[in-house]
């Protein structure tokens, strides 16, 4: 009887402290509701929408109506119309599309003769889940009359346009080292500032002449070098045992690589700076590394979400940095192209250092 | 201004507040005190926890901005140039805010950068600190497996790192044994010798004692301010110190008397306080006296001179009480 009395007591003290620490108790009803709702609309690996060009070199009757029934599937999205093969490699080069069409010249007599593939689909295929999508277009068969039913169908070649052995490591592994990059650094420096605080450290810091910023920049940049070394620890497990390539510069890598790093790190300092507890801390990050993971293409194709889904995606650093190490990585691609992700890596980690040197405050008021 | 005998006043005083108060939300944690501090001196900040000590040194030294009233410390204003008066003043906080995962050198080290104190003379100042608190042998011991009394000597080294004009110590005695405690002290008299000013909020009153001057703060409000000496002589208390075989007796004979104020027992004896503005020595102790041969109780009685404490509950308690409660710990 005593025994239940002080279980009951620990509980009702539990219950108490719980109520009483506000952020953890939104965690507990703030983590299912936002998170399945954004996930549930989310996840969905019936792909829909791949943004794609398009080659017309036939220009004929039956190559439009091809076109659209290709558009009619839904699952691409002919966003531009481009005039030749080269111009389409372009658009990959820069990840504009997924998916591209060539339809040659000869289309309609390809067709008509069924000996040969009438139209080339070209594939990013380093997401599988893309190249799967592609698979079931190519299986799309134009249809210029009703009578020949008898013929054997013409598929269009598929062809990969990376990654030509499908291999998901070599997709994967890249999409690995941002993932591994933000559960660390977020955490590194999530808990930096808050450990000082419950150990009272802060306290004589606050005293002292350092400025807020000197001591943010001091608690970002160790983790920095830290960062890069897990990248490369990554990166190299990842040529020797998964051959994943590195065809681009490794000083574009370096650097989209410390802007991501550093983006990263001030988002931990911001939560360092809301945060009471290093438990609070810890869920806050959570809170924020499971979209990263789901929404950033790491798992499912970026392009295959819906527009929702997309928006909040954008504002993930982890969005922006795997367009940026697939393309340099993989697609071989140089920064200029990818200027735009570089830029909202930039805007993320300044808005997050702003207001995390904003919110710290060296007097206790 | 402008005369010399003025700058010169200036120079004296180390800090002069006027008006500080602090609101936080309903409470009024400190209402409208006035300070005048010499440089050199030890000052201190007498009361129980919760009158506004910690608070006033804070606003002091910048870490709280004063919700009226202004404080000129070293000739800056606390509030606007908080951040030029932290190079010049030292502060040691009530918990022990070094890195208890450093070794010793290691904090000093850190602290010493933090303060920008150049490379040349960094490990010379430490080396000196070291030797002087007698951290040398822990020199490289993490501090979080030291006593109380060597952190806090480590607390004090790295709070006079870089030679601050002021130093504030907010209750830095707390954690630490008697003997410590003494050691300390001495420390602090040697700082203030060389011309370093010294605040330090406390609720010992052996340590009260120890400061040049002091100020008791109760509920906020400062209620009076002195040396040690000066305290005693201002109140209005005659103190009677009453010897007997049962002392809990002569208490309750005497609880219900409204010309006594207060009954503080200690050990054997009483300190009995009456208002000095109502009755000369003789007649308290006549009174007194009278008192307990009517109880048919035989004691020793005693006019004695006041001590800090006999101040501390005269200015604190108008009202009567047994002042038995845990507040204040000699």
């Amino acid at each position: 009887m005593n025994s239940l009395i002080r279980v009951f007591a620990i509980l009702h003290k539990e219950l108490l402290q719980l109520s009483r620490d506000r952020l953890t108790f939104g965690m507990i009803v703030g983590i299912p509701l936002i998170q399945l709702m954004m996930f549930g609309y989310a996840i969905n690996t019936d792909v829909r929408g791949l943004p794609s060009a398009y080659v017309d070199e036939a220009e004929s009757n039956l190559s439009r109506e091809y076109l659209a029934d290709i558009g009619a599937s839904q699952v691409v999205k002919l966003v531009e119309r481009v005039e030749s093969p080269q111009a389409l490699e372009a658009l990959f080069d820069a990840g504009a599309i997924s998916i591209g069409l060539v339809i040659p010249a000869d289309f309609d007599r390809r067709v008509i003769a069924g000996n040969r593939p009438p139209a080339q689909i070209l594939v990013d295929g380093s997401d599988s889940i893309i190249y799967g999508v592609a698979g079931q277009l190519a299986a799309l068969t134009p249809r210029f009359d009703s009578r020949s039913q008898s013929r054997v169908e013409p598929r269009a070649e598929l062809r990969n346009y990376y990654n030509s052995n499908r291999r998901t490591a070599v997709n994967i592994v890249p999409g690995l080292v941002g993932v591994i990059l933000t559960m660390t650094m977020v955490l590194f420096t999530a808990v930096a500032i808050v450990r000082e605080r419950e150990r009272g450290n802060l306290e004589l810091l606050i005293n002292t002449p350092i400025r807020t910023w000197e001591l943010m920049l001091g608690k970002i940049a160790p983790y920095v070098v830290i960062g890069l070394i897990q990248l490369s620890l990554v990166l190299m497990l990842g040529q020797l045992v998964f051959d994943v390539p590195l065809q681009g510069s490794r000083v574009d890598l370096l650097l989209a690589s410390s802007l991501f790093i550093s983006a990263n790190l001030a988002l931990g300092l911001l939560v360092s700076t809301v945060a009471q507890t290093q438990f609070q801390a810890m869920q806050m990050t959570f809170f924020f590394f499971l979209p990263s993971i789901l929404l950033s293409g790491f798992m499912f194709p970026f392009a295959g979400m819906p527009k929702v889904a997309q928006g909040i995606a954008e504002l993930l650093p982890l969005t922006h940095y795997n367009r940026l190490i697939r393309g340099i990585l993989l697609r071989g691609a140089d920064l200029s192209s990818l200027r735009a992700e570089l830029l909202a890596l930039l805007a993320f980690l300044v808005v997050a250092l702003l207001l995390a040197i904003r919110r710290f405050s060296k007097r206790l008021d | 201004m402008s005369t010399p005998a003025a700058s010169n006043q200036q120079d004296r005083i180390a800090i002069e507040a006027s008006g500080l108060t602090m609101r936080f939300g309903e409470l009024t944690a400190v209402n409208d005190v006035d300070l005048s501090i010499e440089r050199g001196s030890i000052y201190g900040f007498l009361g129980p926890n919760g009158s506004g000590k910690s608070t006033t040194l804070r606003m002091l030294c910048g870490l709280l901005n004063p919700t009226a009233g202004e404080a000129r410390v070293l000739g800056l204003d606390s509030r606007r140039q908080s951040e030029a008066l932290k190079q010049r003043i030292g502060y040691m906080t009530q918990r022990f805010s070094l890195y208890e995962d450093l070794t010793v050198r290691e904090n000093m080290q850190f602290i010493s950068e933090v303060y920008a104190i150049s490379r040349r003379d960094r490990k010379a100042r430490i080396d000196e600190l070291l030797s002087e608190y007698r951290l040398v042998d822990r020199a490289n011991q993490k501090a979080g497996t030291m006593s109380g009394g060597q952190r806090q000597r480590l607390a004090l080294a790295c709070a006079i790192l870089h030679k601050p004009e002021i130093l504030l110590l907010d209750e830095p005695t707390s954690a630490v044994d008697p003997q410590n405690r003494r050691d300390f002290w001495e420390g602090l008299f040697e700082l203030a010798e060389q011309g370093t000013t010294i605040l330090v909020s406390t609720h010992y009153m052996d340590e009260a004692t120890r400061c040049h001057r002091l100020a008791i703060l109760d509920r906020g409000v400062k209620v009076a301010d002195g040396s040690p000496k000066e305290l005693g002589e201002g109140i209005d208390s005659l103190v009677i110190e009453v010897l007997a075989e049962n002392p809990n007796r002569v208490r309750l004979s005497l609880i219900d008397e409204p010309a006594i104020s207060s009954i503080t027992q200690l050990g054997v004896r009483l300190r009995i306080l009456m208002a000095k503005s109502q009755f000369s020595s003789e007649e308290a102790n006549g009174f007194v006296k009278e008192k307990l041969s009517s109880h048919g109780i035989s004691a020793e009685v005693d006019v004695v001179t006041p001590d800090l404490e006999d101040v501390f509950v005269t200015v604190t308690r108008p009202q009567k009480s047994n002042a038995s409660d845990g507040a204040i710990s000699s």
